[in-house]
């Protein structure tokens, strides 16, 4: 009884190390003092003023873009790749996969410079040159994601639906399609949530004016704390608690697979 | 035949890897060899380790990524032990309620903690109220470890847990039923077990705290100075790009051959499976 | 659910980069017609007067902000930017000027150059003595943020107090090259542009010692003035301005120069040879000479600024605070940086990375 009373301490303890300071956001986003920590009345100020300020949405709107775009962009080629890669010879899919894990092993900052070097010669840094950054460490993500997935698919039914006279289309789509969905579904989900938390390399790949939220916090940051950032992060813990809720059923299901 | 058609849907990745993850590293080692006139040169990639400043920093940024990856393994395990050892009824919530966190900005929680931590921060206004005095931990190494454990303890969590589940109570049972203590079952069953989810949350951890510059930079208020930092800012303020790129090439070539001396990487992907 | 949830999710994301991608697109690699990209320090010109340009002219403005000087010169020589409009201090003006990166302009006989103060130009004559390089932007010094609760003036009389200042981590310096040299400097009785390595090294000694002291509490650029106002520190090494704007959020600071004389800085706007829309380069340079305007941007980054309407609409209680109007005798206890060759800012930059990874 004791160690169980210990245990539920324990993760008491690392529960407010995680939430705290996520309650202390929220709480002073409330907070109608400019001054950091004097509890002055209940607002909803910096919540009409965050809305209102150009730098904020613009770095919102840019974030959703980026995001959603490197993600579909990244799900297709990676889906694909994965197709091209099942199909090869043992060589090739060493060759291939050794590529792919160059970005998932490789330091942020490092790889946010090659691009950049890269980028500076040959293009100008803007929207596009992070979108494609995005899109090259997404990629990998979604081939991890749907290889399993298509290697555990049983050949024969496919082939067995085109001699029973479906078209190449309409057999992937009745049966192959299936079996990786939940594959394309997680490496999609995965390529959005790399891209929303990336700094480094949006950082060093980035534009004049192209901001998103991560990098336009960091120039805000280092110019001192706006309230308005305090509205913000409680907005977006809403939404992905939102979002996150109403794909819980997912992690509970992959617990009792496992 | 067929075979070879489908090889061909890989070929708009492979051209994506040539594109922009080869050829960005090639330019790297191009810039980490040349000197500023385009001659070949070893002088960067002796700088990383002569030069007074990169020596220190690296010497840093080791030591902090280190403290980091332990401090995130001592917290972690235990709560994906107890985690598992659970058995509710919404377990699957309660591990979500866990990974929450890593979903708020990156920037984000980096400026929560430095709003706790400042020095008429939450953490200090309350230790006054309560009349104990203050700490002052911003600006120094320990803010940037806390930022750091906080940013990357999800990271240590999840595959480690994601290998506890996989042990079987019976492997347990059995042990139990052979005489085997609560200290050996867990030194000779848990932890080997757990072993490849324990290394995948070390190497998910320690590079990126190795060659993190923007919580050193928020947090350290300019005082710490990691490997990171010196690169950023070779890059954006001292228009150094061979030394820079130098440092780069010496980090990348360290972070690839540390994970060797591990002897495995991560390729299911599995420590990275959040979703 | 889950998949009723990925459609949903798929719906509005398509939604949302659709929607995005009919209403502006400021964000395309290339510089489109009636755009220019301008390159600023942060917090320097207010967003409101930005907008109103662009409301008055169709010109699309995309604004790009950076910390250090020595940060623009990086930006600016990767390439990868076309910059239209840069505003930077008077010794990187100079610097890009030697090395034939500056386009030559007719400010001269722009409508609003007569609004600038003869004075200040005078003062510009040194990098650029016929004024077709660069045309000033505001001016200032740089000096100690102080609170005065916890520090006499007389303290902040000279740059010693940087030194042996008796409480620890209580200092903010610049986390920006010359302007941290410059105290050491002054204080060793040398000029703040000096060139000699092993006078530059005991500077670094002064500094380093301060840090192994403790003495220092943190290095920023923009957030000084956030930080004194919550009085995390009792001295900045700090830009006038930023000092003036500290000081109205917060009625104990106050703002000294040392008697042993400081930088007084310019900063200007300049044409680089990466301009694509010089009409709309000269358009957008002669709204920041404009009386409004510029009354305007000093509302916002109270620099003292060379346009004159500025000085004479002043309310009394700014002409009095040093920290907005120097004065002439400061103004003359003062230097101006100048740029230094590619050999000494080598030098400079390999001191202060030493300075900093202690």
């Amino acid at each position: 009884m004791v160690k169980k009373s210990l245990q539920r301490l324990y993760l008491f303890l690392i529960f407010v190390f995680l939430y705290l300071p996520i309650i202390v956001l929220i709480v002073l986003s409330f907070n109608n003092s400019r001054t950091r920590v004097v509890w002055g009345g209940f607002t909803f100020d910096w919540y009409i003023s965050c809305f209102q300020d150009e730098k904020i949405m613009s770095a919102f709107l840019t974030t959703i873009q980026i995001t959603f775009l490197s993600a579909l962009i990244s799900t297709a080629i990676g889906t694909l790749a994965a197709f091209g890669i099942s199909a090869m010879k043992k060589r090739g899919q060493t060759i291939c996969l050794g590529a792919t894990n160059i970005p998932l092993l490789n330091a942020d900052i490092v790889t946010g410079i090659s691009m950049m070097l890269l980028f500076v010669r040959f293009m100008d840094l803007g929207f596009m040159t992070v979108l494609a950054a995005h899109i090259t460490f997404s990629i990998p993500y979604v081939i991890l994601n749907v290889l399993p997935k298509l290697k555990a698919v049983n050949r024969s039914t496919y082939e067995a639906a085109l001699d029973l006279g479906a078209t190449p289309l309409y057999a992937f789509y009745r049966v192959t399609w299936p079996e990786i969905r939940p594959g394309v579904f997680s490496g999609f989900m995965m390529a959005i949530t790399m891209s929303l938390d990336d700094f480094s390399i949006t950082y060093f790949t980035k534009g004049p004016g192209v901001n998103t939220l991560s990098t336009m916090l960091y120039t805000e940051l280092r110019k001192g704390i706006k309230p308005e950032l305090y509205a913000l992060s409680t907005i977006l813990f809403f939404i992905v608690l939102i979002v996150l809720l109403l794909g819980n059923i997912r992690p509970q299901r992959k617990a009792q697979q496992l | 035949m067929y075979k070879l058609r489908q090889q061909f849907l890989a070929g708009p990745y492979l051209i994506w890897i040539v594109g922009f993850i080869l050829l960005p590293l090639l330019m790297i080692v191009y810039y980490a060899f040349t000197g500023s006139d385009g001659s070949f040169t070893l002088e960067y990639i002796a700088a990383a380790f002569t030069s007074e400043t990169n020596r220190r920093s690296i010497a840093l940024s080791l030591e902090l990524g280190l403290i980091c990856t332990l401090i995130c393994l001592v917290l972690a395990y235990p709560v994906a032990m107890i985690l598992n050892g659970m058995h509710l009824k919404n377990q699957g919530f309660v591990v979500f309620l866990f990974m929450l966190p890593m979903w708020m900005n990156f920037m984000l929680r980096i400026l929560a903690w430095k709003l706790l931590l400042s020095k008429n921060g939450v953490i200090n206004s309350v230790l006054a109220s309560l009349g104990l005095g203050r700490v002052s931990i911003i600006n120094t190494p320990a803010a940037v470890v806390l930022g750091m454990v906080y940013d990357f303890l999800p990271f240590m969590l999840l595959p480690i847990y994601n290998a506890m589940t996989r042990i079987r109570t019976d492997w347990i049972e059995a042990a139990k039923d052979l005489g085997a203590g609560s200290v050996t079952i867990f030194f000779r069953i848990i932890v080997p077990l757990t072993a490849s989810g324990i290394i995948s949350g070390i190497v998910m951890v320690f590079v990126p705290s190795l060659t993190s510059f923007a919580i050193s930079q928020v947090l350290g208020g300019g005082h710490v100075l990691l490997i990171g930092n010196v690169i950023e800012q070779n890059f954006m303020q001292g228009a150094q790009w061979n030394a820079g790129s130098g440092l780069s090439f010496v980090l990348m070539i360290f972070v690839i051959a540390s994970m060797a001396v591990f002897g495995m990487i991560d390729r299911d992907g599995e420590g990275t499976a959040i979703w | 659910m889950i998949k009723k949830s990925f459609k949903c999710i798929a719906a509005t994301a398509f939604v949302l980069v659709s929607a995005a991608g009919c209403g502006s697109a400021p964000d395309s690699g290339k510089n489109p017609e009636n755009t220019i990209t301008v390159l600023n320090y942060g917090k320097y010109f207010d967003e409101e007067a930005l907008e109103q340009f662009e409301e008055e002219t169709g010109i699309t403005v995309r604004y790009e902000e950076y910390e250090s000087p020595e940060e623009m010169y990086t930006k600016y020589k990767a390439g990868s930017i076309d910059y239209d409009v840069i505003c930077s201090s008077e010794y990187m003006v100079q610097k890009l000027i030697e090395e034939g990166e500056v386009l030559e302009s007719d400010f001269v006989h722009m409508e609003n150059y007569k609004n600038l103060d003869e004075s200040i130009l005078n003062l510009c004559a040194s990098y650029d003595s016929d004024h077709v390089y660069s045309l000033p932007y505001f001016y200032g010094t740089l000096g100690l943020l102080y609170n005065t609760e916890e520090v006499d003036a007389a303290t902040v009389s000279s740059w010693d107090c940087l030194w042996n200042l008796p409480v620890k981590n209580e200092i903010i310096m610049e986390n920006s090259v010359r302007d941290t040299f410059t105290p050491a400097l002054v204080s060793l009785g040398y000029s703040i542009n000096e060139t000699d390595e092993e006078r530059l090294k005991e500077a670094v000694e002064i500094l380093t010692q301060q840090k192994k002291d403790d003495l220092v509490y943190a290095y920023y650029v923009d957030e000084t003035s956030d930080a004194m106002i919550g009085e995390e520190a009792v001295i900045a090494l700090c830009y006038s301005g930023e000092a003036a704007l500290a000081m109205e959020e917060n009625g104990k600071l106050a703002y000294a120069i040392p008697d042993e004389g400081s930088n007084l800085w310019i900063d200007s706007w300049f044409v680089p040879k990466t301009c694509q829309n010089r009409e709309a380069a000269m358009e957008f340079l002669n709204f920041t000479c404009r009386n409004d305007i510029a009354e305007k941007n000093f509302e916002y980054v109270l620099y003292s600024s060379p346009v004159r309407s500025v000085s004479e609409n002043m309310p009394e209680e700014y002409r009095n605070n040093p920290a907005i109007n120097p004065g002439s005798e400061v103004v003359k206890n003062c230097e101006i940086y100048t740029a230094l060759s590619d050999e000494v800012t080598a030098v400079y930059s390999r001191l202060w990375q030493e300075l900093l990874s202690y």
